[in-house]
């Protein structure tokens, strides 16, 4: 069940787990407690020693592992965190001093001292985290000496990190990798959005600095501006509904559509079934930036089918695929329905095949027609069995990038919508326009966190709604 | 009897000449590509046409991109380069992440599990400055592009476990138990058992891992911005077709994406019956 069963078990777990968390807490500092007063001298050492303990007790590897780390820490705060650390509240106070010579010597950059103390704040908790397993060894230790076992050797302590220890083996690179390119990003950018961070507060010339809720009040003010053109929250709610009627489009459209296929494909008397696959599944194959391009040409003002259209004498003027809005909305669903169609169709297959072929047996001898089957049978065998995967398209749509940008960038852009957003921009290409563009980060970190919302919001309620999660047995 | 038959003779002749038609529509923006790519440069300076088939057939946009005048070939060995390291070590990666979470039970493996899940629902592009300004303090951006964007796409692959994961889960625990009560340790049975067992969803992870380079145009343009010998083909070539003078570059993108096209459609068919398996599973367990 992976990605939802597991967003439903956030919520659920969530009222619990703060009460268990607190338990959790509590019994843990009263375990450093004992530790300190049940403990030997060594144990008790170690509170500012770490590692000091293990040492003492001849288990080298780990003692110098913790006394590494905390040398390591402190050298990390003195020498570079704490600088950064201390100008948090302020993000910086002097961007740039002028020197006699005309030449600037750059001083506090707010880009840096944000980025820098997230990531300092992180090492603090994780160094806590640390210490307290520092404590647990020692606990441990002393359990295992008073019971008279001996202590791990370093090579049986190396073997574990094969056998028992294997996860850690394993996942230390992966969840360094997430945390440094993910987890330290998506933090700095939520901090981001607090800030007034935009084409006017550029380190290192100038500095940017805490505003409070600014932007998101920005994000909520409707109706017009004085200048004429539309406030950032009536064009964002412009952009929003667009988002979700083209997910809604997109994800069920070549839902039904895909299905439909498969189901011709997988008629019975049909031939030649592999090669209509092969057929569809090019536009899997070929790589979309060279398909989608393409297509967006051919559907130009000067593009082959305006051509042809016009040629055959079957319109007198050319359709205006890209500059008018309504048509660029519908040109981009179909469009999607082309690359999509495929995709469905090749999970469908997979599906329809594993009906169990005496339901529509029975169903003939009662002397059911072929859309009769379809609607009693196949129809709710496939909602339940593809509900999750419909949520991921549908989230999945959300943030399809690839389609909207490669065909028409977002387009057509109107005065009438603020900070360049075009009428079939999904919120995530305008955050890309905002980004590039605009190098307005302050707003693209907000409509970041409003696409979150939008998506973990969706994803919570649509899957307590699904049949195959209320009901699992259901079609077993 | 003979109602019925003709009933069905009927439904599958409307079946076929539906199916005929979609492949038309399907495969028609193919053999277009294929065709202008085709078309000599002097026939309007190798721009948009209102015709399809070419009035001259020629090579003239196949040999401009392998003459000196594009850097064609290095942005196509970059995107290659990339599109291998990224298929080898994202596999591994997710091979490692997939395995410890299906496998093992640790402290922190459901709050790990919920974790990613969450970061999962932020956009992507979200990210961009920030990991472009660590990027940069590695001296991975604009002439370290390349390795750049290994690293990027490598780094947070982790998180992509889903379809691995519940692969492995179909493999019954009972195997791993008996070799481990035959004294072997799980590094020996992920190695030994796991992975020959996994043939067929290791292939769906490189395979997919190999062709996202391919359309990776946002970030990529991102990092290597105005330093042209680090673009990839999707960057490179769609800054042709954006920019004022497309009409000069509309045949040579076709070629060039016919050059694309070609070898990456050939593995993909090679391998399909790989990539079938993997996106049914994935969509079933979600």
């Amino acid at each position: 069940m992976g990605k939802n069963a597991n967003s439903d078990g956030v919520k659920k777990k969530e009222q619990s787990s703060v009460g268990k968390f607190f338990s959790w807490l509590g019994y843990d500092i009263k375990e450093i407690g004992l530790t300190f007063t049940e403990g030997d001298w060594k144990s008790r050492v170690s509170y500012l020693i770490m590692g000091f303990g293990p040492i003492m007790r001849k288990q080298f590897l780990r003692g110098f592992a913790f006394l590494a780390m905390e040398v390591l820490f402190v050298l990390y705060m003195v020498g570079f965190g704490w600088n950064y650390l201390k100008d948090i509240g302020t993000l910086g106070t002097v961007a740039r001093v002028l020197n006699d010579n005309g030449t600037y010597t750059y001083n506090d950059d707010s880009f840096l001292i944000l980025l820098y103390s997230i990531l300092t704040i992180i090492t603090i908790c994780a160094f806590i985290l640390v210490w307290r397993m520092n404590l647990r060894e020692n606990r441990n230790e002393e359990k295992l000496l008073k019971e008279g076992k001996p202590l791990p050797t370093i090579k049986q302590d190396l073997h574990s990190l094969l056998d028992s220890n294997f996860d850690k083996t394993l996942l230390t690179l992966p969840v360094l990798g997430v945390f440094v390119f993910t987890v330290l990003p998506i933090i700095f950018m939520i901090c981001v959005a607090f800030t007034d961070y935009d084409k006017n507060h550029q380190p290192p010339t100038n500095l940017f600095s805490w505003v409070g809720l600014e932007n998101f009040k920005n994000l909520f003010t409707f109706g017009s501006s004085t200048a004429g053109a539309s406030t950032f929250g009536s064009t964002f709610l412009i952009v929003l509904s667009w988002t979700l009627i083209w997910a809604f489009f997109a994800t069920f459209l070549t839902y039904f559509c895909g299905m439909g296929v498969a189901i011709m494909i997988n008629k019975k008397g049909i031939k030649f079934k592999k090669l209509w696959r092969t057929i569809l599944v090019m536009t899997i194959a070929v790589p979309q930036f060279v398909s989608l391009l393409y297509v967006g040409k051919m559907f130009a003002n000067d593009g082959l089918i305006n051509s042809y259209l016009m040629k055959w004498g079957w319109i007198s003027e050319r359709i205006p695929f890209w500059s008018d809005p309504i048509l660029s909305k519908v040109a981009i669903i179909l469009v999607n329905l082309w690359v999509g169609i495929p995709y469905t169709m090749l999970i469908m297959t997979g599906l329809l095949m594993n009906i169990p072929e005496d339901l529509y047996e029975s169903a003939r001898i009662d002397g059911a027609n072929g859309f009769q089957m379809f609607k009693s049978i196949t129809l709710p065998y496939m909602f339940f069995v593809t509900g999750p995967f419909l949520l991921t398209q549908f989230t999945g749509n959300i943030n399809n990038f690839n389609i909207i940008y490669l065909l028409n960038q977002g387009g057509p852009t109107s005065l009438s919508l603020t900070n360049k957003a075009g009428y079939t921009d999904l919120l995530v290409t305008w955050l890309y326009k905002m980004t590039v563009n605009d190098t307005n980060y302050r707003m693209a970190a907000v409509l970041g966190i409003a696409v979150f919302v939008v998506v973990a919001g969706i994803s919570l309620v649509v899957y307590n709604m699904l049949p195959s999660v209320k009901d699992e047995e259901g079609f077993q | 009897m003979k109602s019925m038959k003709t009933k069905r003779a009927v439904g599958n002749a409307i079946t076929y000449v539906f199916l005929i038609v979609l492949s038309i529509i399907w495969l028609f923006p193919f053999v277009c590509l294929f065709l202008q790519s085709f078309r000599s440069y002097n026939e309007n300076g190798g721009g948009m046409v209102e015709y399809l088939l070419p009035k001259t057939f020629s090579l003239d946009s196949y040999k401009w991109l392998f003459s000196g005048e594009s850097q064609f070939v290095r942005w196509y060995m970059n995107t290659l380069i990339i599109a291998v390291f990224v298929a080898i070590f994202q596999t591994i990666v997710v091979l490692c992440v997939s395995y410890a979470l299906s496998r093992m039970r640790f402290k922190g493996r459901t709050f790990l599990m919920r974790f990613w899940l969450i970061l999962g629902m932020f956009p992507g592009f979200l990210t961009m400055i920030c990991l472009y300004f660590l990027l940069k303090q590695f001296g991975l951006t604009q002439e370290g592009a390349i390795p750049g964007l290994i690293l990027i796409s490598v780094a947070s692959s982790g998180m992509g476990y889903y379809v691995t994961k519940g692969y492995f889960d179909t493999i019954p625990r009972a195997l791993d138990e008996a070799a481990r009560i035959d004294g072997a340790s799980r590094a020996r049975v992920f190695f030994t058992m796991i992975i020959p067992m996994s043939k067929p969803i290791i292939i769906y992870a490189a395979l997919v891992a190999f062709m996202n380079p391919w359309c990776d145009y946002v970030f990529a343009s991102y990092v290597a911005f105005g330093h042209s010998d680090s673009y990839n083909v999707a960057v490179a070539m769609q800054r042709w077709l954006w920019t004022g003078d497309y009409q000069g570059y509309f045949t040579r993108f076709c070629a060039g994406g016919i050059l694309i096209a070609i070898p990456v459609t050939i593995l993909f068919m090679c391998l399909q019956k790989y990539y079938v398996e993997g996106v049914t599973g994935g969509a079933v367990k979600g």
